[in-house]
């Protein structure tokens, strides 16, 4: 058998909602991980938690690109596909590599199955399959056979197939059950014939991908050559809630979160609410609306407060964030965005709230505006958040995306003393304080928390008097306190890293890129840069504002073209706050990421036709 | 309500040093001064500081009254000032945190979050000033307004039945809920300190006039020919007597209440109900919030009062237990919780 040394490798476990196809995923990437590959996941699944069995809308993905180096993105499509019934298969075939293997459970292609799929004829027979290396294996009466005999129920037996496939793969892989075998026994250190029957089947699997002689070649993936320290995996909702509980720990402060479940955003109080024990207070209240005005009646007496949506709650806090900004108190709101507009693509990702972010109340009500790039970044990016709302007195919208939020990544683990400490802006002492004085180099005001003796105080939403906050409607105050509320806003520029670039010698098309689309962005780019091609690539994480060097890096390139998922939201508002420069925008609205090929497509479209 | 205890101060303020510098400006009448004047009083004969208690306030007349008081407030925005005294009260639960609204702002636009509150049992008082009107908006009928009212947005009448406010409450599970009127300044401060040291979520309705777009709405039972047969002031423990000579009272018929004459067909004080603010089972008490006048006088006072844990209390208590129960002990033992794997 010739065992393949390879770069990198994309797999893609699909099939029913219910296949567990995303726990496969995940172990297959613990596995991986843990042997110190760079890794990058994409799990995809439909919103209804147990979409139309056999059906392509109920197909449930998982995606891993797992490798030495190059892993920005989970990859475009995969080299190895399990697909456990024909609506998987239907699901994935427009978006295979050339001569990739496809893993297939024969004994889900029945008659009835594959007309479910909406194949006319048998994939397997009619010839549609022939550039690909095709693998059917009788997953599901095999699993069935090799655990008869521990008297487990039907149903608990079929669930455990995902683990033949699973086998199979880390076979393909060369890879080790070892980590797969300990996770089992202890998630079902109480269910002794559980543990035995995933254990059995996966090594099942394993051995009959060894014995079959289907495969021409098995594959080995080195190890990545990783900065030293110690990592693990994080999923970006997880890493979000931890750099939440970083932030307040390092603030000195104790962490509130006001929420109301919404997807994909619910991961983060499913973290959170699991760390009670750090102090975190957690409150699920009975709308959007009260998720955030307890978090504004949290920061009001001291807490860190954050709330945490997506796109359609957004739209319900809508006002109470403008009441966040008035009074001037710190609020972070977590916005990981999905497909819009309306309840739209729940479980898709997309970056269609950045306007609504931007722009999205009444009044002039400047706010900052973050946003994070990878699943593990999103520790930073929230702690960044919290930074930021509580050293400047203002609410912070963190926009992450279903795209990072479910993706993971190995993140090396910073521990408390490797973060900056953050200060709340408070007051010292009473001589001098005053409600709305403010700071002079950061024009915030202090944070005095009911309680305090001597500084009682009332703030709300009516316009507030400079200096005294005490309720006014006098003309040329409101628009002082207009201009000192974006002022500050915009100051929190000073207090932000300039803003970087990859490429400092290229001047023809400079591509521009935000949020959580950075890493096929940093790959389509590096591999153009590989090829000699003369581009550079820049993307923004605060977007509120922007870094002060911002301009300065348009200068001197023939073309720029910013690259997002919604409609030219980000390119609009860099062509009103730079008018002297053109964006040409690259937008997709699929509810799914860039893929490095299209990418690559357009960059050379971009540069081929001047 | 606060605890004593690590708050108690050895010289009480006045009523008059819990105001704040700015100048009221509700309507001159308006039933808002004699809450106002009530809370005051409140506050310094229970002799909490003012820095301990917080005043959160949604949007309507009412709502302007945290800048009244010297304390902590919030005037926040339309509705949603219980979402934002429950984040106070779960940040800083040593303050004394009162929720200021009216009936358009509890009971329309904040409905949702009244029930929860209640059904919640946050620990805070919630003042409902209900005057059956829009008052700010300058005179559109109200979820209280009463059925056929002529409003400036209901020029033929209303063709919606009101809510009332009590049983909206005992309907969300209310552990304390009382019923005062803005001209009996005694009763509304024995009512306020009741619900001041109550554990849980108190909501006090009161029937407030609107002196310039509701004038007298609530006169039937305010006004000083008619209030003596036409309110019922309830003390727990107390026969429920009332009338000018405190010779009329109501007994139990079956399902119904009725009003009975002591002396007359052989009624004596025996037969009259005796007033059981405790009693966790809410029927009667939900009869009770229900009466209407002229048939019967509308309860007035503590009409419940009961013991209930409160979510405040709750939510704390499972931090603590966490934290003594937890594996981990700084956040560097569950980020290096797990698989981990070291690069070299």
């Amino acid at each position: 058998m010739i065992k393949t040394e390879l770069k990198s490798a994309v797999i893609k476990f699909a099939g029913d909602s219910g296949d567990g196809m995303q726990l496969a995923g995940m172990l297959f990437t613990d596995t991986t991980a843990n042997k110190g590959n760079e890794i990058a996941t994409f799990p995809d699944f439909p919103s209804e938690i147990r979409a139309p069995q056999g059906t392509v809308a109920g197909v449930s993905g998982f995606q891993i690109h797992f490798g030495e180096s190059g892993v920005y993105s989970p990859g475009d499509a995969p080299d190895v596909l399990i697909a456990m019934n024909p609506a998987a298969l239907k699901a994935n075939l427009s978006n295979l590599k050339p001569a990739c293997t496809i893993i297939i459970d024969s004994d889900n292609f029945t008659e009835r199955a594959i007309g479910k799929a909406g194949f006319s004829r048998n994939p397997l027979e009619n010839g549609i399959l022939s550039d690909y290396q095709i693998i059917e294996a009788p997953i599901t009466s095999l699993t069935k056979s090799s655990i008869a005999d521990l008297g487990l129920d039907n149903k608990s037996v079929v669930r455990c197939k995902n683990m033949f496939a699973l086998g199979m793969v880390f076979w393909l892989f060369n890879e080790s059950l070892d980590q797969t075998i300990n996770f089992f026994k202890q998630k079902f250190a109480k269910k002794p014939a559980l543990v035995k029957a995933n254990i059995k089947v996966l090594q099942t699997g394993f051995h009959f991908a060894e014995t079959v002689e289907a495969f021409t070649s098995s594959f080995f993936v080195p190890s990545a050559k990783k900065v030293a320290g110690i990592y693990r995996n994080l999923t970006g909702n997880q890493a979000t809630a931890w750099g939440l509980l970083a932030a307040a720990k390092k603030a000195n402060r104790d962490l509130f979160l006001g929420t109301y479940p919404i997807t994909p955003a619910t991961d983060i109080l499913h973290e959170l609410t699991k760390h009670k024990w750090a102090g975190v207070k957690i409150f699920q209240a009975e709308d959007e609306i009260a998720g955030v005005c307890s978090a504004i009646g949290a920061s009001f007496a001291g807490d860190l407060a954050v709330t945490t949506t997506s796109g359609p709650g957004m739209a319900l806090k809508t006002e109470a964030i403008g009441l966040a900004i008035m009074t001037e108190l710190p609020l972070v709101i977590v916005n990981v965005q999905r497909g819009g507009p309306s309840t739209g693509l729940p479980t898709k990702t997309e970056q269609s709230d950045l306007s609504q972010a931007l722009y999205g109340r009444n009044g002039d009500s400047p706010a900052v505006v973050i946003s994070a790039s990878t699943p593990a970044t999103c520790f930073d990016w929230a702690f960044e958040a919290c930074r930021i709302a509580v050293e400047h007195m203002t609410p912070v919208i963190l926009l992450t995306e279903s795209y990072i939020a479910n993706g993971t990544e190995p993140w090396k683990i910073k521990l408390l003393d490797e973060l900056a400490e953050i200060h709340p802006n408070t007051a010292e002492s009473h001589e001098d304080w005053q409600p709305y004085k403010r700071d002079k180099k950061t024009l915030a005001r202090k944070w005095v928390v009911p309680g305090t003796t001597g500084f009682e105080h009332r703030i709300g939403g009516l316009e507030k008097e400079d200096i005294t906050g005490n309720v006014s409607y006098m003309p040329l105050n409101h628009e002082k306190m207009v201009h000192l509320r974006a002022e500050k806003v915009a100051m929190v520029t000073n207090d932000i890293p300039l803003q970087k670039v990859k490429g400092r010698n290229a001047n023809q098309l400079l591509v521009i890129g935000w949020g959580g689309q950075f890493g096929i962005l940093f790959g389509a780019v590096s591999k153009l840069q590989i090829e000699g091609k003369n581009i550079a690539f820049t993307h923004f994480n605060y977007i509120h504002p922007l870094p002060r060097n911002t301009k300065k890096i348009f200068e001197g390139f023939e073309r720029i073209v910013v690259c997002e998922l919604n409609n030219g939201q980000f390119a609009n508002y860099l062509q009103a706050q730079f008018p002297e420069y053109r964006f040409e925008r690259f937008n997709k609205m699929q509810g799914l990421p860039f893929t490095v090929k299209e990418l690559k497509g357009k960059f050379n479209e971009l540069l081929n036709d001047d | 309500m606060i605890n004593m205890e690590t708050t108690a101060v050895q010289c009480a303020l006045k009523p008059k040093e819990y105001a704040s510098d700015q100048e009221v400006k509700w309507c001159p009448g308006c039933g808002d001064y004699a809450v106002l004047s009530a809370v005051r009083k409140t506050l310094s004969e229970l002799n909490i500081p003012k820095e301990k208690v917080a005043f959160i306030s949604g949007i309507g007349c009412s709502s302007r009254f945290p800048y009244y008081m010297g304390s902590y407030g919030f005037h926040t925005i339309h509705g949603r000032a219980a979402g934002v005294a429950t984040g106070v009260k779960i940040a800083n639960p040593d303050l004394s945190v009162w929720i200021i609204s009216g009936d358009g702002d509890a009971l329309a636009i904040g409905g949702n979050h009244f029930i929860h509150a209640i059904r919640r049992n946050i620990n805070a008082n919630l003042l409902l000033f209900n005057n059956q009107i829009y008052g700010l908006t300058k005179g559109q009928y109200s979820p209280t307004s009463e059925l056929g009212m002529i409003t400036k947005s209901s020029p033929h009448g209303t063709i919606e039945e009101p809510f009332s406010p009590g049983e909206l409450a005992i309907g969300s599970q209310s552990k304390f809920f009382a019923r005062v009127v803005d001209t009996d300044l005694k009763t509304m401060v024995a009512v306020l300190k009741q619900a001041e040291q109550h554990n849980g979520l108190s909501v006090i309705e009161i029937l407030q006039n609107c002196v310039i777009f509701n004038d007298k709405i609530h006169s039937a039972i305010t006004g000083k020919e008619t209030k003596a047969e036409n309110q019922l002031i309830l003390e727990h423990g107390k026969p429920m007597l009332f009338g000018a000579e405190k010779n009329k009272g109501l007994r139990l018929m079956g399902l119904e209440l009725e009003v009975v004459t002591v002396g007359e067909n052989g009624i004596t004080e025996a037969d009259v109900l005796v007033h059981d603010a405790g009693n966790p089972n809410p029927t009667l008490h939900y009869m009770l919030t229900q009466l209407k006048s002229p048939e019967f006088p509308v309860a007035l006072g503590v009409i419940r009062n009961i013991k209930a844990p409160t979510y405040d209390q709750a939510l704390h208590n499972q931090r603590a237990e966490e934290k003594a129960n937890s594996k981990f002990h700084s956040l560097n033992d569950l980020f290096l919780s797990g698989n981990t794997f070291r690069v070299n």
